[in-house]
């Protein structure tokens, strides 16, 4: 147990909406400054510069307050809040993420680097393996073009993720009852990492990661259940068998390698034919949407899967 | 032993009830709650959570009367029954909150996860065992049944162990508090096991101290 946790506070205590965003108005600026005199992303939220993204998504977007406070994110506690109370610790910077396995030019990549990649505003839909959904506005780059720079070798056929440990800085990393081993591990085969909806996101609504969401860096594979979009990434490996994946390991009878967003194929424990926007309706009208076969992308992804069983593939 | 101060017998009436409005509270605030906002973004789950989760206090409540009077001495038995309604209470508005404003009405929906996911056929399940046991619950039953109402109500064991059964099954991954709802309910259960036991040693100790006097 940590030695001090913070109280929490009740939103009608914290600092009115003008004041902060007036503070926020200038730590920005501030941000902005120190970015381009350090070329480094900033422990706050610092505005991204980006180009519209050629997805896009006719949708309501879920409200910034609902996309950051309302997580899993098991390394920072299992409760949909934790992440965004329990992550004030966690330094997103100085970070770099190492790219190693089957490439002609292995890597350690800085942040400052990622973020000179071409960012683009990409707004997906994101589908929990709960029942619950998402409309969120990503900054983020293709996947594949950092896997271009990497040089991938013929053999490589998969692509595995892994996630930032640092059990003094995530509180969900220590003591007795974790909820999980660690580091979170998640995987890719490479022609779904290589796909144009795969991207690293280090934004969102505009501004750089808030570390409940995954800082600095994060997958978004948009087709899938969320638990694939695995965050804070400090690795990347092409391998060429099928990697272990962090809740395959833990259950395989409830998640799969694939886990592609499939209203037809249940989750043991919950039906997949419908999902709860989050932040819309409130207590009453709460609504219940039918959830789309690829989470809505099966236009673009379909292909990827043809002639595999998806039932036995789940 | 521990002592505490004993509630004049005058009082006893009124502190069931008063029991009653208390246990009650945590339901009509955490409504008050969840309708306000205040309990996030998906305030539907987490308000169904939370009744389910009282209802499992309620049933530990209830489990811990007998060990509390056996072994520290102190007679709560006139509170029990009313932890067993609210706990009771609490699983019907677990349930209600879950059909209605969880899956807006959609009996097919309802049914289909009674018969396909384990969870929630074993919490269906307990809520029909609660029921006897509700509906039995005053004097007259008492009463009329005599010794089948005691049988009748070891229910309860079965009830605490499917409800946090259903429980476990539920969350994705079994930290500190679900574990500590497990020991709880595997300590009150394995308690009546070694009950009779500890009873006769306590009453033999007793025996020798005073022949011994």
């Amino acid at each position: 147990m940590p030695a001090y946790r913070p109280p929490r506070i009740s939103a009608s205590e914290i600092t009115p909406r003008e004041i902060y965003m007036s503070r926020r108005h200038f730590m920005g600026a501030a941000a902005a400054a120190g970015l381009a005199m350090t070329g480094v992303g900033e422990a706050f939220a610092a505005p991204l510069t980006t180009t519209p993204g050629a997805y896009k998504l006719d949708e309501k977007l879920t409200p910034k307050e609902a996309v950051t406070t309302y997580n899993n994110f098991y390394e920072f506690g299992v409760n949909k809040e934790d992440p965004a109370a329990n992550s004030g610790d966690f330094k997103p910077t100085p970070w770099s993420v190492k790219i190693d396995g089957m490439v002609g030019k292995p890597m350690e990549i800085g942040l400052e680097d990622l973020l000179k990649m071409p960012l683009e505003d990409r707004t997906y839909r994101m589908r929990c393996v709960e029942g619950w959904s998402m409309a969120i506005p990503w900054v983020g780059f293709s996947l594949s073009a950092l896997l271009d720079k990497v040089e991938p070798l013929g053999s490589a056929k998969y692509v595995s993720f892994e996630t930032v440990v640092r059990p003094e800085e995530m509180p969900g990393q220590k003591g007795f009852f974790q909820a999980l081993p660690w580091p979170y591990i998640e995987g890719l085969r490479l022609d779904e990492a290589r796909h144009p909806l795969t991207i690293l996101a280090v934004g969102l609504y505009g501004e750089t990661l808030p570390n409940a969401n995954g800082a600095p860096i994060r997958l978004v594979v948009p087709w899938k259940y969320g638990f694939k979009s695995i965050k804070s990434i400090v690795r990347i490996s092409l391998v060429d068998k099928q990697p272990q994946t962090t809740w395959k390991n833990s259950n395989a009878r409830e998640y799969g390698f694939y886990s592609n967003v499939n209203p037809a194929v249940d989750h043991p424990r919950w039906s997949q034919a419908t999902e709860q926007r989050i932040g819309e309706g409130g207590f009453f009208g709460s609504n219940r949407r039918p959830t789309l076969p690829f989470n809505g992308y099966a236009e673009q992804v379909a292909s990827l899967y043809d002639g595999m069983d998806l039932k036995a593939n789940y | 032993m521990v002592s505490i101060p004993v509630l004049p017998r005058r009082y006893h009436k009124a502190s069931v009830w008063a029991l009653y409005v208390i246990g009650l509270c945590p339901a009509v605030w955490d409504f008050y709650l969840a309708y306000s906002g205040a309990l996030g973004f998906n305030p539907v789950k987490e308000f169904e959570h939370l009744l389910g989760t009282w209802a499992l206090r309620f049933i530990i409540a209830t489990l811990a009367i007998t060990p509390i009077r056996d072994l520290f001495g102190i007679n709560w038995m006139r509170y029990r029954r009313a932890l067993g309604l609210i706990a009771f209470y609490y699983v019907l508005m677990h349930v209600a909150v879950y059909v209605s404003l969880d899956l807006r009405f959609d009996f097919g929906a309802v049914w289909s996860d009674i018969v396909k996911r384990w969870y929630i056929t074993i919490g269906m399940a307990c809520l029909l065992l609660l029921i006897p046991l509700a509906v039995t619950s005053n004097n007259w039953s008492i009463r009329k049944l005599s010794g089948t109402w005691n049988k009748l109500h070891k229910l309860i064991y079965l009830i605490a162990i499917g409800g946090v059964i259903h429980y476990i099954l539920s969350v994705k991954s079994v930290t500190l508090v679900p574990s500590t709802y497990i020991a709880l309910i595997v300590l009150l259960v394995a308690y009546r096991v070694v009950r009779r036991p500890i009873l006769d040693w306590k009453r033999g100790k007793t025996k020798m101290a005073q022949a011994t006097r």
